[in-house]
């Protein structure tokens, strides 16, 4: 295709937290501080930046990309900001690959935030805008309505129970308590998760990944310069994205054709076949916990409706034989939105590297995926990592 | 690096530290007022709803028929002008029973949002409500009607129709 080889040779993150001291732009700084320090570069190194981050009604901040700006170290230096729901980390990172492959410049660094907990009384307040205004709004939906619908419907297609369901938020928090920035790493059970609180049927407490601070970085360079700066560079294999119509009740929901979209240009340009003998560690966007089996299904991993089979039967645990979150996921490690989809790609990072520690998944993988999901439930981001 | 990190930074806030007032917080309510127009499409839409009517649109490419209508064919990218009357009667696509509101606060009789796909639009519908029925006894696949406002307080709106209910 005539584009640059990119690899990842940095990645940071700060915490992910309930509420942070620090403000959005000292998170920023902090997770690309120490994304530039991981590869031992300074801000002189970085040729541009690339910024996903929420929407500015979230933080009451107009320009939150400028806001941005200094903590992210994008003064003076080629800048753009993106966003595209909760499918934004993905994103960022593809535009920051197609900033060097296209050749324009040697060395990215990619940058994404979240403080949610400034949006009082809940955050949950200015996602409502999303809904259209004259034929949804005035039946005061909430943003639960869309998941649970979705969910329902996932559910009802395949003949689910919620126990098939709940195994993933089990998987998770307890992959979590191995994180060091996890917000919400617990060991808990199917009866835990299925005792939670209904909050709107099917979707429980538990269910639910929780409203984050937090932020995360990484480092992308071409592949003369990745080579001069690490020994272990982590290739970008394959990106790809997709839309789906907005006109979401005129979807089927059970199937996300959007991911399945995005998952084959990623795989065509990474030259991979059969991603499920080919991809040796995931991490779907798990924001709830059936979308990590419905992403799974969608990226061609299983058979639709068999992610529940698998996760049972342990093959998508850290020691199986196709570990899925090994991170403890956003049910575990927490979702500050942007934010998460870096941290999902920084864990296949370490992963690859095989710089884990107590979360490395066994038999040294060497192609790793990582996804995220956003906008009005219809937009799949995609990004292969191999060595 | 992560299993060569020592700590990540980030300080989170316990809810000690903010009752005992160790956070500066500064507050701020904006007031922003909207008004939508509702374009070339819904305002057929919500003229026929205040008529006590669904209508939709059809592709002549795709011969798909949807609701709520739209200008354009997503799929085809026609231009779509051919009206058709569907029935106030559907089938629930999928549902949910939920006991949150909007701000995450709690209520104590559920609201049961469902998508509804419409009879005579090509297995499409539009986001409602449902209302006279248990909601241990709503299914996926259940028939629905739509139960309408009285004429005379129709305004031209998705709430001239108050809610489905079992057919």
């Amino acid at each position: 295709m005539g584009m640059r080889k990119v690899a990842v040779v940095g990645a940071g993150m700060t915490k992910f937290m309930r509420r942070a001291q620090e403000t959005g732009r000292e998170l920023a700084y902090q997770a690309s501080k120490m994304a530039l320090d991981s590869c031992e570069m300074t801000l002189e190194d970085i040729d541009s930046v690339a910024l996903g981050t929420a929407p500015d009604a979230f933080d009451g901040l107009h320009m939150k990309g400028e806001y941005l700006s200094d903590g992210a170290g994008a003064w003076n230096k080629p800048y753009m900001r993106c966003y595209v729901g909760g499918g934004t980390g993905v994103f960022a990172a593809i535009q920051g690959w197609y900033h060097v492959a296209s050749g324009l410049f040697d060395t990215c660094l990619v940058v994404c935030e979240e403080k949610m907990s400034s949006c009082k009384p809940h955050p949950q307040g200015a996602f409502l805008t999303i809904f259209d205004h004259t034929t949804e709004r005035p039946l005061k939906p909430n943003l639960v309505w869309i998941f649970a619908l979705e969910m329902n419907r996932y559910m009802t297609v395949h003949g689910l129970e919620k126990k098939d369901i709940a195994r993933v938020a089990v998987k998770n928090k307890r992959n979590a308590l191995d994180h060091p920035c996890a917000q919400l790493a617990a060991d808990i059970t199917v009866e835990d998760v299925l005792n939670s609180e209904v909050l709107a049927w099917p979707v429980q407490r538990l269910d639910i990944s929780p409203t984050s601070d937090g932020a995360a970085a990484m480092v992308l360079a071409a592949e003369h310069v990745a080579k001069r700066i690490t020994d272990k560079p982590v290739w970008i294999k394959g990106v790809g994205w997709s839309l789906d119509t907005a006109y979401w009740t005129n979807r089927d929901l059970y199937y996300p054709k959007y991911v399945e979209s995005a998952a084959r240009m990623a795989y065509d340009m990474a030259g991979i076949r059969e991603p499920r003998k080919e991809i040796h560690v995931v991490e779907p966007y798990d924001p709830f916990d059936y979308k990590e089996l419905h992403h799974l299904e969608g990226l061609l991993l299983c058979e639709k409706g068999e992610a529940p089979r698998l996760t049972a039967d342990g093959v998508t645990a850290r020691d199986g034989d196709m570990p899925v979150c090994p991170s403890g996921g956003l049910l575990g490690v927490g979702n500050p939105i942007a934010a998460s989809g870096v941290m999902k790609l920084n864990e296949i990072f370490w992963q690859l590297r095989g710089e884990a520690g107590k979360r490395q998944v066994p038999g040294q993988p060497r192609t790793g995926l990582a996804q995220s999901w956003g906008d009005l439930m219809q937009v799949g981001c995609v990004v292969v990592l191999g060595v | 690096m992560s299993a060569n990190i020592e700590s990540f930074p980030g300080t989170p806030l316990s809810q000690a530290d903010l009752d005992a007032g160790k956070v500066l917080t500064t507050y701020w309510k904006p007031k922003l007022e909207y008004g939508w127009d509702a374009g070339v499409a819904i305002s057929r839409y919500l003229e026929e709803l205040k008529n006590g009517r669904i209508i939709g649109i059809k592709c002549r490419r795709c011969r798909r028929v949807v609701v709520p209508p739209r200008v354009v064919c997503e799929w085809c990218w026609e231009p779509m002008n051919d009206w058709v009357y569907l029935q106030d009667t559907g089938t629930v696509n999928t549902y949910s029973v939920c006991y949150i509101r909007w701000d995450a606060s709690r209520a104590k009789e559920p609201q049961i949002p469902a998508v509804i796909d419409i009879d005579g639009a090509s297995n499409a519908g539009f986001l409602h409500l449902l209302e006279e029925v248990d909601p241990k006894e709503v299914k996926i696949g259940m028939k629905v009607q739509a139960v309408w406002k009285p004429p005379e307080e129709r305004v031209g709106a998705i709430t001239d129709i108050k809610y489905f209910k079992p057919l």
